[in-house]
């Protein structure tokens, strides 16, 4: 994990969403799971996304993903217009600009620690040597064990380090506590910090424990009913600064 | 992705539910295999009429007839041509002619009468007929025992096994051929018959052309050097000859022949006609070219190649047939692939989802499947054209086993060309690959979002 994270600007923008939808077709009826939410992030800033279940965060975050095409409005990270990539393009901005981190962990089961974690190279047709990034999250022992072999905490490990192995700019978190009691969830989360301040990675997570978004967050965007509808800086900016 | 991580990946896809894909498998297999055994069966079955006819010489061979005589065997052509009367005799002259065509290896004639033949002072009325020395090379002669004439005039015989034991005084059983060729001839070799037979002489008066001629009654004495198994003329003569001897003593006999008597209400001349003639071309591919040039000529010709056409035919037909039953099992087997693969998708929606989350793309998805199915079909096939060999195989032993009761010699009703198994192997590819069309194009579109948002 050299280069490539780093910012070559601290103020530059990694993320800007304009007035982004999402809206949902349900029969005759139309969800609007995010609706106008503009915002910037910046490079290497640690964003909390927190709202109650069903507030859009984590539509927001397959946003900004790639996973999810917006219905109306601009994203645009690290330069590019999501929005006008091809799917093609979109897999290659998902697999080299940004990595994910799932509550669920989202290991495939059938396949060891290590091969869970080399997929994205073959994926990127890279050489497979993936050691840094095991040894970054403290995982080294348990390669050739399956995950439901592994606890929890081991899992999401795992799943960090597979969202590591292609050097990305952006690492989005989805609720990665959420399965994981206080104390894995706190090493966990250290870890992601750690990552945040040694390599100036941008990272988005979106939560509903406000305490966690306290402590690690620089920033904390509220959100409800798909629209933004607070942000403030969080006690860890504040330490920071 | 790499076709390398792609083969790996497919793989450990199809170890991961090894029941399911085994089975899947081996529907692919029996369908392969079915395929192959009827296609061996059609091949095989083509191979064995073809080596018959192959063997008796017959498809390298034209047969020509002057347009006098037997005018039913080409119809459509003879209406037209010169009237029987007028049309060119097949006489020493044409069959010089016709034996330097291009790609003609010797025109002989058919020499055959039927007459007395003496052994041990008893007489047997039968075919004989005159056997050009060359026949000695082809394998016609497979099942001699004895030997071949030691020369084109040397007088010397050989005798069909069933009318050596005609001689011995045998009655042959029908149905039990037990009796070995070789048998016969310990008790036969080195003795002589006697043939009696009815001589054309001309007029003394030693005239060219002359209004009359002579029949002289003549013998001639001949050794008995080989007895053969089976009849060395396959269908190629018109009647089957029971004893032959070689085609230059016979034209030196100048023997009455059938035509002859016919010719009598005409001149007679010394020049010598010919019922029919024989003549081998180098391979069966010129045989249509030397026909075409003998029609010319002014004679009639008929070959077994021409004939058998149809019979080749037949065998295409056949081949179709049995190639369109052997695939059924095939596609009812893709369809099982198609079953899979979609029960695959519902069982790894949430994989194909953590996949593209990743960064993998639809593509690589498609492939994944696409390989799956591909890997199905490659080892299908491989296994099915061993199952087929293997079933071939036992059909086989158990036909010859038939066979063999029957007193009937085996044969080989089974044949599996390389061609047939890298063809069979690369059939069962193809049909898999589309099989994983729809289940690979499906799990491509499979929308991440949906894919990860449920347990």
């Amino acid at each position: 994990m050299s280069q490539g994270a780093t910012p070559s600007e601290p103020h530059a923008v990694a993320v800007r969403t304009e007035n982004l939808c999402r809206h949902y077709r349900m029969g005759e009826a139309v969800i609007p799971a995010v609706d106008g939410v503009s915002m910037e992030i910046r490079q290497g800033e640690f964003v909390a996304l927190l709202g109650a279940s069903g507030s859009g965060k984590s539509t927001l975050l397959n946003l900004l993903a790639g996973l999810d095409r917006p219905t109306s409005g601009a994203v645009t990270v690290q330069g590019k217009d999501l929005a006008r990539l091809s799917a093609q393009e979109l897999a290659k901005y998902r697999l080299h600009t940004v990595g994910m981190v799932f509550q669920s962990f989202n290991l495939i089961p059938s396949m060891t620690l290590l091969e869970n974690v080399e997929l994205p190279m073959r994926f990127a047709e890279v050489e497979r040597g993936q050691r840094e990034a095991l040894e970054r999250v403290g995982l080294g022992a348990r390669l050739r064990h399956r995950p439901s072999e592994l606890s929890g905490g081991e899992q999401q490990r795992a799943s960090l380090a597979r969202a590591l192995v292609n050097r990305p700019q952006l690492l989005l978190a989805d609720e990665p506590t959420g399965n994981l009691d206080s104390h894995t969830g706190s090493e966990i989360m250290d870890l992601i910090l750690e990552l945040n301040r040694s390599l100036g990675m941008t990272v988005v997570m979106v939560t509903h424990e406000r305490p966690l978004a306290e402590r690690y967050a620089q920033r904390m965007i509220f959100l409800a009913d798909g629209k933004l509808v607070d942000q403030q800086p969080s006690g860890a900016a504040e330490a920071r600064a | 992705m790499k076709a390398y991580d792609l083969v790996e990946l497919a793989g450990r896809n199809l170890r991961e539910s090894v029941l399911r894909n085994s089975l899947t498998i081996l529907g692919i297999s029996v369908g392969v295999a079915s395929l192959v055994a009827m296609l061996s069966l059609g091949i095989g079955l083509q191979q064995l009429a073809g080596k018959r006819l192959e063997k008796a010489g017959i498809f390298d061979t034209v047969f020509v007839t002057s347009r006098r005589d037997f005018r039913g065997m080409n119809r459509e052509e003879n209406a037209g041509g010169a009237s029987p009367e007028q049309a060119r005799a097949l006489d020493e002259p044409a069959r010089l002619e016709i034996e330097r065509l291009p790609n003609v290896v010797e025109a002989y004639p058919d020499l055959r009468f039927i007459t007395e033949v003496r052994y041990a002072e008893k007489p047997h009325l039968t075919m004989v007929a005159g056997l050009p020395y060359s026949a000695g090379n082809t394998d016609a002669f497979e099942g001699l025992a004895g030997s071949f004439f030691s020369s084109d005039t040397a007088p010397e015989a050989i005798l069909q096994k069933p009318f050596a034991e005609q001689l011995l005084g045998r009655k042959p059983k029908p149905g039990l051929d037990d009796t070995k060729a070789a048998d016969l001839a310990k008790e036969l070799m080195g003795k002589d018959v006697v043939i009696l037979y009815a001589q054309r002489a001309a007029p003394s008066s030693g005239e060219e052309t002359a209004e009359s001629y002579s029949v002289i009654s003549r013998r001639q004495t001949l050794k008995i050097v080989g007895i053969s198994d089976v009849d060395p003329e396959g269908m190629r003569g018109p009647v089957r000859a029971n004893l032959f001897l070689p085609l230059k003593l016979a034209q030196n006999l100048h023997v009455m022949q059938a035509s002859d008597l016919r010719d009598s209400m005409r001149s007679f001349s010394n020049v010598p006609t010919y019922l029919s003639l024989t003549v081998r071309v180098k391979s069966p591919k010129q045989v249509e070219q030397v026909q075409n040039a003998i029609k010319k000529m002014g004679f009639n010709t008929f070959s077994i190649l021409e004939a058998s056409r149809s019979l080749q035919r037949f065998f295409k037909v056949l081949d179709l047939f049995l190639g369109i039953f052997g695939s059924l099992a095939l596609v009812v087997a893709s369809l099982g692939i198609i079953n899979t693969l979609v029960m695959a998708i519902l069982e790894r929606r949430r994989e194909i989802g953590i996949m593209k989350a990743i960064g993998g793309s639809n593509w690589d998805v498609k492939l994944l499947f696409f390989a799956e199915a591909g890997a199905m079909g490659v080892v299908g096939g491989v296994l099915g054209v061993a199952l087929g060999w293997a079933i071939g195989r036992v059909i086989n032993f158990g036909t010859n086993l038939y066979l063999e009761r029957q007193s009937l010699p085996p044969e080989n009703l089974w044949s599996v060309p390389w061609w047939l198994v890298l063809g069979a192997i690369a059939f069962a590819l193809l049909v898999s690959l589309a099989a994983g069309l729809y289940p690979a194009s499906r799990a491509a579109r499979l929308d991440p979002v949906q894919a990860l948002r449920y347990e």
